[in-house]
């Protein structure tokens, strides 16, 4: 029961990390309709640049309170990983559209290759470990076996960042012009365009709340696991776009959610099957989600137009 | 044609007109400027190194400033390349008013009907070339292993070229087979002392018979799709490989695999050797050119059957099935039999080259089999224009020679210095090549079609007409 409830939490936050990265895939496919193979990458780039600002922070500025050190990482690295978004999508999409269909997806593939040796020629090919930055932690409940079910101050900043920022996103996306550009630009570019939406802008900007959310997710990424490599991108990259099939590919909530049942799964197979096979697990999901339900729990089925 | 610009919408318009805009033009490049110091902005600026278990960090803004003034005289040159272009198109020709149906001959089929006899012939005397230029046998190793290298993705490319140009799916696992192929090898010469001409064709059945498990229950799926769950797939089998310890040694391979043999005569200085039964002075590199003619056996194998297959009503269904699916299947062909049989032929060459992969280098570990292997063999039928044999060729030699011949530049030392290493740069150039590739020439290198059926005259179709990759 302990250990249930201790994989519990630690499956939850590593859910909330893989839902705001799925959201930066399912909102791509929704409104364009590609597999943004680089995604991953925008992921672990953002990473690196939170913790270039945190080391900037903490060494040279000598900033003490990890909450105010914390807070202006986010901010930066949102403002620079979204520039990158904006960047891709500018050099390496915009100009495929209207190709065949799969020209985007090389396209993609050719950027994420790019941007795992770009980070490793710029920063060099070995781990990067952090001191932890949080310590911390409450201790909920502890058994008579001497075993303890805690829940981290990293796990509730997590947690509680990614509810606040999905909020916020929820907000945008539902309440304002720009969500409604978005999904109608979802719903039927041309007469979206026709109707004096600017597209290009729309889905130009996306890209950017994709990338911003990547990021988010990324420092979270590096505050829980406090080491961060070049390569990093494409394990987590591949099981968010699972999260992203398993809710349903389109579905901002079936992002958040399927994001949560991977996280879950993961810790529980590592916890009671075995810790080597948990990325087979993730790629079996994967494969089996997208030959049986391949619209998932919250997408709507696609329909084959001749 | 159709070719899309990366010009930016503000200088889409101004192009218009024939006259350079040189504010325009400085403006923009000052705000491309911009942007790239934003990119370059904490990654490129600083470096975080390791002291100890401490990171630090060291700034690097004289490079960052040298990287903005290249992209903002490089961006400038664009524009002004780009304006002069427009200026001479602003006179449109008599003949642009609709897309031809057939290709004008390019230059390229002219060239193509030497072109394919000479790399024939260079590819077959390639070994006594090097040896005339080198001077002696061991000098010319290099040349020769450089051959084999880029032979064996030329017959990667070949098989995967089934996959994705013929049929028109894309398939991102393909090293999967590779690696069936080559732990098969592996396993039974070192297990059972299977020789490798028994190995080579089991190779090739239990990597198609594999291609064929993964196929069954994918090929129902549309283009992407597709793609990523072949990827998952290599990506299973890969860490299979790494995982299941007792059957493959995990990470740490399996090595000291027997070496090829002269369909049975070892290569190996003793009596009974080659070079004693031929009447030769021992050399290790008599077995190193066999393997070099085995390659290319093994590779003009998967073109030749390739190229027949086309010819054979299965190889047709393929190309039906890739231009349309839907029509296909209402014309009553059995869609899934079509694919499977692709991926699984498309396998089975994998399996091959898998196999010769082992027993060259008497060694395998999953490491070899990663997913970029799979992006680069793609990048290469990709590249080579998608359905076009020689195209893949060209561009396997572009691809693999290509960073090769990068690291033997000495002069870049010179320029950036001593501890520059050009093969750092070889995946990154790789990616951004990917996308170049495909943002200024989608169709690939080689663009025309040879149709495979003809009434009374041979046409080439225009690239523009087929739909590679469409799923």
């Amino acid at each position: 029961m302990d250990i249930f409830l201790q994989q519990l939490i630690n499956g939850l936050t590593l859910g909330s990390i893989y839902g705001l990265i799925a959201i930066g895939y399912t909102m791509v496919f929704g409104i364009i309709g590609m597999v943004n193979f680089a995604h991953g990458d925008v992921f672990m780039l953002s990473a690196f640049i939170a913790l270039i600002f945190f080391l900037i922070l903490t060494t040279w500025l000598g900033i003490s309170s990890i909450v105010l050190a914390l807070l202006i990482v986010l901010v930066l690295s949102m403002i620079l990983t979204s520039l990158w978004g904006w960047a891709i999508e500018r050099i390496a999409y915009r100009p495929l559209r209207g190709s065949f269909r799969l020209a985007p997806l090389i396209s993609a593939i050719g950027v994420s290759i790019f941007l795992s040796n770009f980070v490793q020629v710029a920063q060099g090919a070995r781990n990067k470990p952090t001191a932890p930055m949080v310590r911390d932690v409450i201790v909920l409940y502890q058994s008579e076996a001497g075993y303890t079910v805690a829940l981290s101050y990293k796990q509730i900043i997590i947690m509680l960042t990614t509810a606040v920022l999905l909020t916020i996103f929820w907000y945008l996306v539902q309440k304002t012009s720009l969500g409604r550009a978005q999904r109608a630009c979802e719903q039927d570019r041309k007469m979206a365009s026709l109707l004096g939406i600017d597209v290009d802008k729309t889905i130009s900007l996306t890209f950017v709340i994709g990338a911003a959310l990547a990021s988010v997710a990324g420092t979270m990424y590096l505050l829980y696991y406090g080491v961060v490599s070049f390569a990093d991108g494409f394990v987590p990259g591949v099981k968010a776009f699972t999260a992203a099939v398993l809710g349903g590919i389109g579905s901002l909530p079936g992002a958040v959610l399927g994001g949560l049942i991977i996280g879950l799964i993961e810790t529980f197979w590592s916890a009671y099957f075995s810790i080597e096979y948990k990325d087979v697990a993730a790629f079996s999901i994967l494969a089996i989600v997208l030959i049986f339900m391949p619209s998932g729990i919250l997408g709507r089925p696609e329909v084959e137009k001749v | 044609m159709n070719a899309p610009s990366i010009t930016t919408t503000s200088s889409q318009d101004t192009a218009v007109p024939s006259r350079f805009n040189l504010g325009a033009a400085l403006k923009d490049s000052a705000i491309t400027a911009l942007i790239t110091l934003g990119l370059s902005i904490p990654i490129l600026s600083y470096k975080t190194e390791q002291n100890g278990s401490d990171l630090f960090l060291r700034s690097r803004w004289e490079l960052v400033a040298v990287i903005c003034v290249g992209v903002f005289v490089l961006r400038l040159l664009m524009h002004a390349f780009l304006a002069t272009r427009a200026a001479r198109q602003a006179v449109p020709g008599p003949h642009q008013a609709t897309e031809p149906v057939h290709a004008e001959p390019s230059a390229f089929q002219h060239v193509s009907k030497f072109a394919i006899p000479m790399f024939l012939g260079v590819a077959l005397a390639f070994p006594a070339i090097i040896y005339l230029i080198q001077g002696s046998l061991n000098e010319s190793r290099y040349w020769v292993d450089l051959g084999i290298l880029i032979l064996t993705y030329v017959m990667l490319g070949w098989g995967l070229n089934i996959v994705v140009g013929l049929a028109g799916l894309l398939d991102l696992g393909y090293v999967a087979f590779y690696a069936v192929g080559a732990y098969s090898y592996a396993l039974l010469s070192t297990t059972f002392g299977l020789s490798f001409w028994i190995c080579l064709p089991l190779a090739g059945i239990l990597a198609s018979f594999w291609g064929m498990i993964l196929g069954f229950p994918v090929l129902r799926l549309r283009g992407d799709y597709l793609a990523i769950v072949t990827l998952a797939f290599g990506e299973i089998i890969r860490l299979v490989l790494i995982n299941w310890v007792d059957l493959t040694n995990g990470g740490a391979g399996i090595s000291s695999i027997p070496r090829v043999t002269f369909f049975g005569v070892p290569f190996t200085s003793g009596d009974d050797g080659f070079a004693a039964l031929f009447g030769f002075d021992f050399n290790n590199m008599h077995r190193i050119i066999f393997l070099y003619y085995l390659i290319l056996v093994l590779a003009l194998v998967t073109n030749f059957v390739t190229m027949r297959l086309r010819k054979l009503p299965v190889g047709r269904a393929w190309e039906a099935l890739r231009e349309d699916e839907i029509a296909c299947r209402s014309l009553g062909i059995n869609t899934t039999n079509t694919k499977l049989t692709a991926f699984a032929i498309g396998a089975m060459f994998g399996g091959f080259a898998g196999s010769f992969f082992a027993v060259r280098q008497g060694f395998v570990s999953p490491e070899s089999f990663n997913f970029l292997e799979s992006a680069i063999i793609l990048a290469i039928v990709v590249l080579g224009g998608m359905g076009s044999q020689i195209g893949v060729a060209i561009a396997a030699i572009v691809l693999v020679a290509g960073p090769e011949m990068l690291r033997n530049l000495t002069f870049l030392k010179a320029v950036f210095g001593e501890s520059f290493d050009p093969n750092e740069y070889r995946l990154l150039l790789f990616g951004a090549g990917m996308v170049a590739m495909m943002v200024w020439r989608p169709r690939g290198l080689i663009s025309e079609r040879e149709p495979s059926v003809v009434l009374k005259e041979r046409k080439a179709i225009s690239g523009s007409l087929v739909k590679e990759g469409h799923g």
